[in-house]
């Protein structure tokens, strides 16, 4: 049993429970192995991992930390650890709103949902930038709000 | 080892640890299976008894079959705006505890042992499953399919390969968890401002906490607060699309935050599932030529339009939900399907296939023998007090209480009542 967790870096129960992770994997795999589209379904589930962990992770990181410099350099900003928030929010709020309703926004698969709900993609954009000013305009006022109390 | 670590990035929040960590994983540890399971129900719901549940062979990876219920009439409303829309409210919180344990993608050496190289394959599943799910369902409630795959083959393949990832995951992790959660209060932490939030004690063992953490930008309940706000707007762009009413336009971003593009106000302005436009079915076809063949019996009985008038009129209050999460809630009239069955001479049938018109993947729905003889199931010809309009299947459609949406089929042409 030493033996084992020395070779193996775990307990046997470690090994059961991903191999048994990595069966169910296999088995799942293996109903659409018969469809002709399933090399894309990978690709989609690979892309899906490295679009996050490679590419939207480190670029809102790399903005945050821009951003963090550029208000430590911005001269007439009170030196507040949290005043990045007032920008964080919203931009996170329009990032979040405009990933999961992309479609709509950039009027994609249009004639779908045309023929589908007989409505066309038109308001989307539109409704997304009022969303994003609201945003905006809520963050800016309780900074402003916020500003006048510290006086 | 150490020495030769590549130029990693380097992680500074103060706010990762073990705590914060613990707490987006016992929330999606709670959420998580009520979406899984309410998918998995929607399958089901489907019929694959009839073969009509796609992809059509699974082999063992479904929930235990049966017949899915007639009522309540909710059932399906309920279960797949639970999906849909928990699904959606929990993305925040995905994102949320994915940032953090990004440490963890960055771990070196990059593989210790056996033991963590199998343990970062499945990571990659589970974090593919989530990541995938979220968006093959995001694309489809929306119909982009720009992805150009069956949708429901990859989104069902996709949830088992999630489902095995997320047990293995809570069954290795869920030690970690409970410490995690005990390291710190609630209650206490939910107190602490910005400027005395300090990082969670170091865990080597685990690595979330990082060695050189920057000065606090945002409080941990700050951070809860962020990702909650995120849910809730979500919560609020998403759940109109579901209860409908007046609530329905709060689903500023979705198209069925909208009801049909008459947008009158009339008893036929409620959200369509694909426009008769697109059926390719002859406007003649649907006119005074148009009959409804009942089959299964020793003859062939067709009706007109007038004929079905004649016949006992009923009228119910009756939600059509579609797998996209949204549905909308008419009040309907026609003649009862189980009427229908005595009239064809199969009073009580095993099962019916309706057949629509039109063409095409969803053109004909076999239904249960409980949906048949459920005194609410209908072939619909007038909805709100009148004629059903072309999008909503003139001349008779089916509404049976909590069917999918898809499976109520419009312009129907033909039932056929099979006795075995």
């Amino acid at each position: 049993m030493h033996r084992f967790r020395v070779l193996y870096g775990g307990g046997p129960l470690n090994l059961a429970v991903l191999l048994l992770c990595v069966a169910v994997a296999g088995y799942a795999a293996s109903i659409v192995v018969g469809d002709a589209a399933w090399p894309w379904m990978a690709v989609w589930f690979v892309a899906a991992v490295v679009v996050h962990d490679g590419l939207l992770s480190p670029l809102a990181a790399a903005a945050d930390a821009v951003l963090r410099f550029c208000l430590r350099w911005f001269p007439r900003v009170p030196a507040r650890q949290t005043t990045v928030n007032y920008i964080r929010v919203p931009v996170l709020g329009a990032a979040l709103t405009f990933l999961m309703f992309l479609p709509g926004i950039i009027r994609q698969g249009e004639p779908v949902v045309i023929g589908q709900t007989g409505l066309d993609q038109g308001p989307f954009l539109g409704r997304w930038l009022l969303l994003v000013a609201a945003m905006v305009a809520v963050s800016a006022l309780v900074y402003g709000v916020g500003g006048l109390t510290r006086r | 080892m150490e020495r030769r670590r590549p130029p990693l990035p380097r992680f500074r929040s103060p706010l990762r640890g073990p705590w914060l960590t613990s707490v987006f994983g016992v929330v999606l540890l709670v959420a998580l299976p009520v979406v899984i399971i309410t998918g998995l129900l929607s399958y089901v719901a489907y019929g694959p008894q009839f073969g009509q549940a796609i992809p059509g062979d699974v082999g063992i990876l479904h929930l235990p079959l049966f017949d899915w219920p007639a009522s309540p009439s909710w059932l399906y409303r309920l279960t797949q705006g639970l999906h849909v829309g928990l699904g959606m409210i929990l993305v925040p919180v995905v994102l949320a505890k994915l940032w953090s344990v990004a440490p963890k993608l960055f771990d070196w050496p990059p593989v210790r042992s056996p033991a963590q190289a199998l343990e970062r394959l499945s990571l990659l599943l589970l974090v593919g499953g989530i990541l995938f799910e979220i968006v093959t369902g995001l694309l489809n409630i929306q119909y982009d399919y720009v992805f150009g795959f069956s949708f429901y083959a990859a989104h069902y393949v996709g949830a088992w390969v999630f489902i095995g990832a997320f047990v293995a995951h809570v069954v290795l992790k869920l030690p970690h968890m409970v410490r995690g959660l005990r390291s710190r209060s609630l209650r206490a932490e939910l107190r602490v401002p910005t400027s005395q939030t300090r990082p969670e004690d170091p865990d080597d063992d685990l690595g979330l906490v990082s060695e050189q953490p920057g000065p606090a930008t945002m409080s941990r309940r700050g951070a809860l607060a962020l990702v909650g706000g995120g849910s809730l707007l979500v919560a609020v762009l998403t759940a109109g699309q579901t209860l409908g009413g007046p609530l329905r336009s709060l689903a500023v971003l979705l198209p069925r935050g909208r009801n049909s593009a008459a947008a009158d106000g009339g008893p036929n302005d409620f959200p369509v599932n694909k426009t008769f436009a697109v059926t390719g079915i002859e406007p003649g076809a649907v006119g005074a030529a148009w009959r409804l063949d009942l089959t299964g019996g020793a003859a062939l009985v067709r009706l007109d339009l007038d004929a079905l008038a004649t016949q006992p009129q009923h009228t119910a209050t009756l939600p059509i939900a579609c797998v996209e999460g949204w549905s909308t809630t008419q009040t309907w009239t026609g003649v009862r399907l189980r009427d229908l069955a005595a009239l064809a001479g199969v009073p009580t049938p095993a099962s019916a296939v309706v057949r629509s018109l039109e063409k095409g993947a969803f053109a004909q729905a076999t239904l249960t023998s409980g949906q048949v003889l459920h005194p609410d199931a209908l072939l619909a010809t007038a909805v709100n007090g009148a004629p059903l309009g072309p999008d909503h299947g003139y001349p008779a459609r089916v509404v049976v209480p909590a069917l999918p949406g898809v499976h109520n089929t419009k312009w129907v042409r033909s039932i056929e009542f099979r006795s075995v």
